[in-house]
């Protein structure tokens, strides 16, 4: 085991004089080391799963919503069919699939997406891939809560629209952050896919600087505790949301409880 | 607009570089399925014991490996085995080798959920009738544990089938990759990564459709 590694250049592999100012952002040295690479490569992780969760908590929580509609017109039913097939197409091909058809196929039939660099067509598969899992979450929210809530919100009147506003989804969303937790820690660990179109994001840097170093086993090391760390890093920051949104007075379903 | 032509797609085609990776892609997916489960089973026995020696292991392994991505976990293994055997190893075996291991930590999760939810009283009426821990389980818990666990280790394979085209990452020969050197040797990578699209869209399509049919079938006993 040998860190210092990550001090030397990625140039001549002589050790530079600048070795931790990586970590504190000064950055931008003109030789970098291996642990500014590193550091850079997270910067592209983070990027590329942050942008892909915010897609794929937006379209996840629409097309979820959309799923459960009540099948009461034509419209309707079409907005259902609709988010059904969304989900099965994003959910049933692998997502190293999806990422290649997003690198060289649609941009074949839409030029536009010629133009976007390949870390924004990897965020764009990752987002959509995972909104069909978000739907699926949010769908069983919407179903587990009260028929009373449904209900009551028709009782006063209220449109479909007025009751998936006020009554239901503020309801459904709080409920399902648990679950989301663990779909947005899955996405920050499928975001090693981009490796595959070469964004220079950690798993690509892993194995090319497993190639250049031959010091795999600390290279290999620094790049899995850095995705631990960002998952953890995320469950923190749901786990608070949760705890800040959280229904006063409302007991959600105990798992104990509903297991026997 | 671009034209798809898809005449190229034949019979040679498929015989000589798809099936290949198909029968690899699927005998990973049955190996690690199997593997898995038995691997699994173990590290939750562990993990139920209530013996500290053997529940911290079990529980570290099974949340290191869940909180890896699988791309990361088929390189360490793929630059770990040959280092400890000291010899180099074929991309297929050590994607077989990190499937099992992976999996089994997953796997190991259903099962302890699947033991946990069969009700109390079963495991207790076996200690009453003088079963030893060996009956009770094999006899007792896990067979009713295994029943309700059904759709969700079929689930859990549909998602494993589709893990099985990450071995990209060390270069073995899948399903995914006969597609892509199918591709380029016939230069028409557009029509071969749609078509590798629909092969995996319409089996794990077919197969999420059998386990709701099983899901009804199977209904929990009690």
């Amino acid at each position: 085991m040998d860190l210092g590694i990550f001090c030397k250049s990625t140039l001549d592999g002589e050790v530079v004089d600048h070795c931790l100012s990586s970590l504190i952002g000064i950055g931008q040295n003109t030789d970098p080391s291996y642990l500014d690479w590193l550091m850079k490569a997270w910067g592209w992780t983070l990027a590329v799963a942050g942008l892909g969760l915010v897609i794929a908590l937006s379209l996840g929580a629409v097309m979820g919503t959309l799923r459960t509609l009540p099948r009461d017109s034509t419209f309707n039913r079409l907005l259902v069919h609709l988010s059904t097939a969304w989900v099965e197409l994003f959910r049933n091909i692998p997502i190293l699939v999806q990422v290649f058809l997003w690198y060289h196929v649609i941009p074949a039939f839409i030029p536009v997406l010629k133009a976007f660099p390949s870390y924004l067509l990897v965020s764009i598969a990752l987002g959509f891939f995972t909104s069909a899992r978000i739907a699926e979450q949010v769908r069983a929210g919407i179903q587990s809560l009260p028929s009373g809530q449904k209900a009551a919100a028709t009782a006063l009147g209220l449109t479909t629209f007025q009751s998936y506003r006020y009554i239901i989804l503020p309801m459904a969303l709080r409920i399902v952050i648990p679950p989301l937790t663990s779909e947005s820690m899955n996405l920050i660990k499928n975001s090693s896919v981009a490796f595959a179109v070469s964004v220079p994001e950690l798993t690509l840097f892993a194995m090319q600087a497993q190639e250049e170093t031959s010091h795999g086993v600390e290279i290999y090391l620094a790049v899995t505790v850095l995705y631990a760390l960002s998952a953890f890093a995320v469950n923190r920051v749901m786990t608070h949301i949760e705890k800040r949104s959280r229904i006063p007075g409302f007991i959600a379903p105990n798992s104990e409880a509903t297991a026997h | 607009m671009l034209s798809l032509d898809l005449s190229f797609y034949n019979w040679e085609l498929f015989t000589n570089y798809i099936l290949k990776g198909f029968l690899f892609s699927v005998q990973l997916t049955v190996i690690a399925t199997v593997g898995g489960i038995i691997f699994g089973t173990f590290l939750a026995l562990m993990r139920l014991s209530g013996r500290p020696s053997l529940a911290y292991p079990a529980t570290i392994y099974v949340n290191t490996m869940r909180s890896i991505p699988l791309v990361m976990v088929i390189l360490w293994f793929f630059l770990l085995i040959p280092m400890l055997i000291g010899r180099p190893i074929g991309a297929d075996l050590s994607a077989t080798i990190t499937f099992i291991a992976f999996e089994g930590a997953f796997f190991s999760e259903i099962v302890r959920a699947g033991i946990q939810s069969v009700p109390k009283g079963q495991g207790y009426a076996a200690e009453a009738l003088g079963m030893t821990y060996g009956q009770n389980m094999r006899f007792i818990v896990l067979p009713q544990a295994f029943r309700n666990m059904i759709p969700i280790f079929m689930t859990q394979t549909i998602i494993l089938f589709q893990d099985t085209s990450l071995v990209y990452a060390i270069g073995a020969y899948d399903l995914l990759k006969g597609f892509e050197i199918a591709g380029k040797n016939y230069g028409r990578p557009i029509e071969t990564y749609i078509l590798a699209a629909i092969t995996y869209f319409l089996i794990c399509f077919s197969l999420s459709k059998i386990v709701r049919k099983v899901q009804s079938k199977v209904a929990i006993i009690r």
